[in-house]
């Protein structure tokens, strides 16, 4: 018996040491690893490279695809993740679950470069855990050889025109939001009511629906299998890009506007390193690179000045005027979330 | 003693990975939830009570159907084939098995990504199609529950082939060959004879293809376009958007419980051998 747990003490003990790794201080003073966990395609990885050589930090870097996958993972703890991109609402999420840590601003000189209307934003007042990265709205990206008509409205995904071509997108918040939206309600509603209002537009829409979809609606739009998909603002920039016959509107009825951040999540041991990675990404130079690699919309003023001026006098990249009254922000619906969910399965089962 | 040793790493494997987390799935189903969905240690039956609800029950029953179907299918089109290869002469009886699970050796979601792009309405199939005149607008291939069921069978063929393939390549011919002397027919041979003796390997074919049918997810999302959810996205989304892993778990054992069941209804028709599982 004794052997037994002599044995199962070296097993754990292996387990221990390759968890450990081969982390230690460089000759910078710097902790040498750093774990960045990011969306997917939402960097230009030549910064990450350049940021290695700067300061001699090895990036981890790892993708989720959506928020709440983020979530649950540094919920189960396992890898301690340095810097995070969750977007406004799972911001507001996490520091209501005391998952993220404090920045000190004296760490962030760059912060001044991002746009004062990004800043003290309601999910995080006076910007204490997280910091802006990009922004953007939703939607509908459609082909002008499908659609022969203009389309400003959300009733245009519910045309049976275009039946068996119209992708929506595979995330409660955001296709049942929309649908809201359409109804001239909150996309923040907690109104049961409402919520069945849109389960049922949703579910008459559904027959028209080619596919529920986050990541290959791309292809279709593309090469032209879709006549229309609801799409985040910076994606829509891409595949216009890629295939001239492609528009992109903001429907009139008003939009969900997003904001992703940068944030320590407390799984972080090394806070001085990761806000050393988050002031890097607030250089202008740097801010500017990625915009101009996703093409969403960088909150920073300063990048914004980098870019061509092409991109950022476009309307649909770049919203002028009082964002705000374009769009409507989610907001963490920390229990009614249930109700969405299940709103979403009787839709998807239906 | 030495015995003793030996079984050592296999009882770790089976403690850490297979005890323990059913164990916490069984906890977590039986628990509470917070606001934000962390685990709250009280008892409640309400996880189990909630999948009695009749949208669950319809997700349940879509994945059992699909599960089954796809199970009939690949015994139907397996059997034939695991019986061709056990018949063909050793030499070639390996290449063919090699042919076989050479697709095997590239991931999965790969190969339900090539069906993707062979299914597409501007995809190989439907461009071949058109280019011999046959059709001229494309067919609706993708997004389909078809598209979903070829992808499990595909995908799962192996599985049933295998099994099938073990017990029979193992059957002594001199029964067969005393069938034969005795005057069965090539028929009769086979009903009474060979399809009996492989019954070993067609359950263990049947239970290894209907446990990932009816548990995956990543098909019908692939395949069929999110449009269809099945008993396994219904767990994914639990644990990774809705925040209510104890749904999600009590799910999971409820599916855990199905499985054993079957598997327990099925092993009582089970004699020896055949067993690849």
């Amino acid at each position: 018996m004794k052997k037994v747990v002599s044995w199962i003490g070296i097993f754990l003990l292996c387990i221990a040491l390759t968890a450990c790794g081969s982390g230690k201080t460089n000759e910078q003073g710097y902790y040498n690893r750093l774990n960045v966990y990011n969306w997917g395609d939402y960097i230009d990885p030549q910064v990450l490279a350049d940021f290695e050589e700067e300061y001699g930090i090895k990036i981890n870097y790892e993708n989720y695809a959506n928020n709440e996958e983020m979530l649950a993972k540094i919920q189960a703890g396992g890898t301690d993740y340095d810097v995070i991109f969750p977007s406004e609402y799972m911001v507001e999420a996490m520091i209501t679950q005391g998952l993220l840590q404090e920045l000190d601003m004296a760490n962030l000189s760059n912060f001044k470069n991002i746009g004062d209307q990004f800043k003290d934003l309601p999910y995080d007042p006076g910007n204490k855990y997280s910091v802006p990265y990009f922004w953007g709205t939703m939607g509908i990206i459609y082909n002008t050889k499908l659609v022969d008509e203009e389309i400003d409205s959300w009733d245009a995904l519910w045309n049976p025109k275009y039946s068996r071509s119209i992708v929506m997108i595979d995330s409660a918040r955001d296709t049942i939001g929309i649908t809201l939206k359409k109804l001239g309600y909150s996309l923040n509603t907690r109104s049961i009511e409402e919520l069945e209002k849109a389960k049922a537009e949703l579910i008459r829409q559904k027959e028209l629906v080619k596919a529920y979809e986050v990541d290959a609606y791309k292809d279709m739009m593309i090469a032209g299998e879709a006549a229309m998909a609801l799409a985040w603002s910076g994606d829509a920039m891409l595949l216009l890009e890629e295939n001239p016959d492609l528009a992109y509107v903001i429907p009139k009825e008003g939009t969900n506007l997003w904001f992703d951040a940068m944030a320590i999540p407390t799984t972080s041991k090394h806070k001085r390193e990761a806000e050393l990675f988050i002031d890097y990404m607030m250089r202008p130079e740097v801010a500017a690179k990625c915009a101009a690699y996703v093409m969403y919309a960088t909150a920073n003023v300063e990048a914004m000045k980098l870019l061509p001026e092409e991109l950022t006098e476009d309307e649909l990249a770049y919203p002028k005027g009082n964002i705000f009254e374009k769009g409507e922000v989610f907001i963490d619906l920390g229990e009614f979330t249930t109700e969405y969910d299940r709103v979403w399965t009787e839709i998807k089962a239906y | 003693m030495r015995k003793k040793w030996l079984a050592i790493p296999y009882a770790l494997w089976a403690l850490i990975f297979s005890v323990i987390p059913i164990l916490l799935i069984a906890i977590y189903s039986f628990c509470s939830r917070s606001p934000y969905g962390n685990i709250v240690y009280t008892f409640t039956w309400d996880n189990y009570r909630r999948f009695l609800e009749p949208i669950y029950l319809n997700v349940l029953w879509r994945s059992v159907v699909l599960a089954v179907q796809s199970t009939i299918i690949c015994f139907l089109l397996g059997y034939p084939m695991a019986l061709l290869i056990a018949r063909s002469d050793i030499k070639k009886r390996s290449l063919m098995i090699l042919l076989f699970i050479l697709p095997l050796w590239t991931n999965f979601l790969l190969r339900t990504y090539a069906w993707m792009v062979l299914l597409r309405d501007q995809g190989v199939i439907n461009q071949f199609l058109i280019a011999l005149g046959i059709i001229e607008e494309p067919l609706k291939l993708l997004y389909t529950n078809g598209a979903v069921l070829l992808g499990m069978v595909y995908n799962f063929l192996p599985f049933m082939v295998l099994p099938i393939y073990a017990v029979l390549s193992k059957l002594d011919h001199s029964l067969i060959e005393a069938a034969e002397d005795l005057g069965a027919t090539s028929l009769e041979v086979f009903m009474k004879v060979i399809f009996p003796l492989s019954i070993p390997g067609v359950i263990s074919g049947t239970i290894m293809v209907f446990m990932p049918a009816v548990s995956t997810f990543i098909i019908s999302d692939l395949l069929g376009g999110g449009q269809t959810i099945l008993l396994g996205n219904l767990i994914q989304n639990q644990f990774l958007v809705a925040r209510n892993w104890q749904f999600g778990s009590s799910i999971s054992i409820i599916m855990i419980s199905m499985i054993l069941v079957c598997m327990a209804i099925m092993g009582r028709y089970r004699e020896e051998g055949g067993e690849l599982w």
